[in-house]
């Protein structure tokens, strides 16, 4: 079997051993060039550390290494004859929620880090519940440091059962627990001696073996189209194909589909690649569809099947993370948005409450929202969007809101449900 | 019942296809900087793909050093003109005549590129610019957006950088702003070996292993041509090397190697355990944070 694609976001602190889980990773699959390892040591003796100091290698840009902290999202690489892996490695702090939102978007798997000798953390709960807010289907609880645990059982099935009662109030579909020492590998990539009472499989089989297809959906059709193809060259005269990456669903030549927000019907011609025709494509395909009919299509439009449509709707209810550090969330200001290939603006009607991310609790009766912080928006837009909640589909569940006056993105939303009609 | 899972090239592909695409629709002026070299390769095999049937909508672009493989240059002249692309070549050397920039003592010119770059993106009025960077390939590009802006003077700056959440990509930019865009991002270099391969796609022969005339300087080896001329005291040797990134001639070394099929090249890089930068570039041993200084004056 060809191997497959899994992305992971882990996110933590210097201190909670993360850096030295995902140096682990890396060389133990022999991800880590000698070169950078080598760097590594030579900076770690530099600047006086006794061991070697892993985050180096992530910690790429002049500011963050003059100041010892991880800033922004890293990506970093490695593949074992079964899978690849992209991780998201992001800081831990509260100051570096968007970055870890960002990171968490695009996560099949969310990492968790607890330090045994700690137990759960206010920051560990914060990364379960933003981790649950963006959708990651998995959730890996990594309980570190067992060695300085005495690799006790009991310690881990302490912090198992506190962290599984937490669990309860976020919708989470698959959570595991798994006990280790990053810093001496036990349980990274080869099982532990140490702690023969866990029966479970290290972390590495655990990621490779983790079942991701059917976390996509593959129900409901939703194709945003991204790009007309016209070749206007003789041969290719009348060629008129709708170019996109498939959402969700699953779609054939043949299928009945209408085309939003016209509301048009037709069918399925052909759907191309460059490589030639497809007998079916599905998420995240990249491909060309040619329709019987034509119609009058363009960017930003949706393919659907006529009996199984996004609502189109204008008034939006939205969980929403506040990105930018110039101005805040504010109430009546109006921004632009982008949800799948669609651009329209969108004007703050309300903001019902903030979340403290922290505790959970709902805080109502807020002026507006800061850097980092989250909350529960309605929106308007200008015209109409063609939305899912982001429970039932990441892709069209999810935009962005655009400040029009910096161009900055500024916001990250999560579409709750439809509201209004 | 089929899998539906998409193999990881095939992802990889699709979301390169999906950038591509995402640019087309929404800058002005797009172009792609095309250096005759493996990865810009591959990324304009992917554009290709992006558009097909029709031909790519944009041109592409090489800073050309003048210090440049001449079969590289020979690849990149055919491979422009047989997809029927626009290729505009800004000339280092013709900007150190016009006294735009001045030759550096290391005899590297990495650095004036970047403004000729800039020079050149300007007068044509481009707004974003397809640059073959991965992540894998060094700390700083490990941090940079897929779209990335760059302000009116071209600059980087890492401490502002746009959150760039699911593939919700931000490409607004004010006139004179511009984005830089990798499509490559994701991949590695083992990746884009593994694409070389799988597809088909022709490459340059210094690629691939053969006996070459080098010459050992700092622990890497060169080899002798019309920029890598013997000092005094030195010896050459002929060696089997390849080449593993394509750098100026007078500062690109080769590595030591067997892989004369793109099949044994995969092979030997999954076993490399140097990086590709670290292995054959010169000009990038300059500081911990050399290519974070480039990219903030503006380099790709």
């Amino acid at each position: 079997m060809e191997a497959d694609l899994l992305r992971f976001a882990t996110a933590g602190s210097v201190d909670d051993g993360k850096s030295t889980l995902i140096g682990r990773l890396l060389f133990d699959s022999k991800s880590l060039f000698s070169d950078q390892l080598e760097s590594v040591e030579r900076v770690s003796r530099e600047r006086g550390h006794e061991y070697t100091d892993l985050s180096l290698l992530t910690d790429g840009l002049r500011a963050e290494r003059e100041q010892g902290i991880t800033i922004d999202v890293a990506y970093r690489y490695f593949a074992t004859p079964r899978r690849k892996f992209i991780i998201a490695d992001t800081p831990g702090h509260i100051q570096y929620t968007r970055n870890m939102v960002t990171g968490a978007s695009t996560a099949d798997v969310a990492l968790v880090l607890v330090d045994a000798r700690k137990g759960m953390t206010e920051q560990s709960r914060r990364h379960a519940f933003i981790a649950t807010l963006l959708g990651v289907p998995h959730m890996v609880v990594c309980v570190n440091k067992m060695d300085l645990v005495d690799w006790s059982e009991e310690v881990f099935e302490n912090i198992r059962r506190e962290f599984t009662e937490f669990a309860a109030r976020l919708r989470l579909r698959d959570l595991t627990f798994i006990p280790l020492s990053a810093l001496s590998g036990d349980n990274v990539v080869t099982r532990s001696e140490k702690m023969i009472w866990f029966d479970g499989a290290p972390l590495l089989s655990h990621l490779e073996r983790l079942h991701v297809a059917s976390d996509r959906n593959l129900v409901d059709v939703r194709f945003p189209v991204q790009y007309v193809v016209r070749p206007q060259s003789h041969e290719n005269r009348d060629y008129r194909g709708y170019a996109g990456t498939i959402a969700s669903g699953v779609l054939k030549p043949g299928d009945r589909i209408r085309a939003l927000p016209a509301g048009l019907e037709t069918e399925i011609a052909s759907i191309e690649t460059a490589d030639g025709p497809v007998s079916e494509a599905y998420p995240p395909m990249a491909v060309t569809i040619t329709l019987k009919d034509e119609i009058d299509i363009s960017r930003g439009d949706m393919l659907c099947r006529p009996n199984n449509v996004p609502a189109v709707m204008q008034d939006i209810d939205a969980q929403v993370c506040w990105m930018d550090e110039s101005a805040p969330l504010t109430a009546g200001k109006t921004y632009a948005i982008k949800h799948t290939t669609r651009w329209a603006r969108a004007v703050v009607k309300q903001i019902d409450y903030r979340i403290d991310i922290n505790t959970l609790h709902r805080v109502e009766g807020v002026e507006g929202l800061t850097l980092n912080e989250i909350g529960r928006i309605r929106l308007r837009s200008t015209k109409p969007l063609f939305v899912d909640p982001y429970l039932s589909n990441r892709q069209t569940g999810a935009f962005i809101l655009v400040d029009e006056s910096t161009n900055r993105t500024v916001a990250a939303g999560m579409i709750v449900r439809e509201s209004g009609s | 019942m089929k899998s539906h899972v998409m193999s990881q090239l095939a992802a990889l592909e699709a979301e390169s296809i999906h950038i591509f695409r995402e640019v087309a629709a929404e800058m002005e002026r797009p172009c792609l900087l095309f250096s005759g070299g493996k990865d810009s390769i591959v990324m304009l095999h992917v554009a290709r793909k992006a558009f097909a049937p029709a031909p790519i909508p944009f041109p592409v672009m090489h800073v050309d050093t003048g210090l440049n493989f001449a079969e590289v240059i020979a690849f990149r002249d055919r491979w422009a003109a047989q997809l029927g692309l626009r290729l505009v070549v800004a000339s280092v050397q013709d900007a150190i005549e016009r006294g735009v920039v001045k030759e550096e003592p290391n005899g590297s010119r990495n650095r004036i590129q970047t403004p000729v770059l800039l020079e050149a993106a300007a007068r044509e009025k481009f707004d974003a610019l397809f640059g073959g960077g991965r992540r894998d390939e060094e700390k700083a590009r490990a941090k940079e957006r897929v779209f990335s802006f760059r302000d009116e003077f071209g600059q980087w700056d890492p401490k502002n950088q746009r959150p760039e959440i699911w593939s919700l990509y931000n490409g607004r930019v004010f006139p004179g702003e511009s984005i830089r865009v990798f499509p490559l991002s994701n991949w590695t270099e083992l990746d884009i070996w593994s694409y070389i391969a799988e597809e088909e796609i022709e490459i340059p022969s210094l690629y691939l292993a053969s006996e070459r005339e080098v010459v050992e300087r700092d622990g890497m080896l060169y080899a002798v041509n019309e920029f890598v001329v013997l000092k005094s005291g030195e010896t050459s040797q002929k060696m089997s090397v390849r080449y593993r990134t394509m750098g100026d001639a007078n500062l690109t070394a080769a590595v030591e190697s067997v892989a004369d099929t793109v099949a044994k090249v995969v092979e030997e890089i999954a076993a490399a355990r140097i990086t590709e930068r670290g292995a054959t570039r010169g000009d990038d041993k300059v500081s911990e944070a050399a290519m974070e200084d480039r990219k903030k004056e503006g380099y790709f």
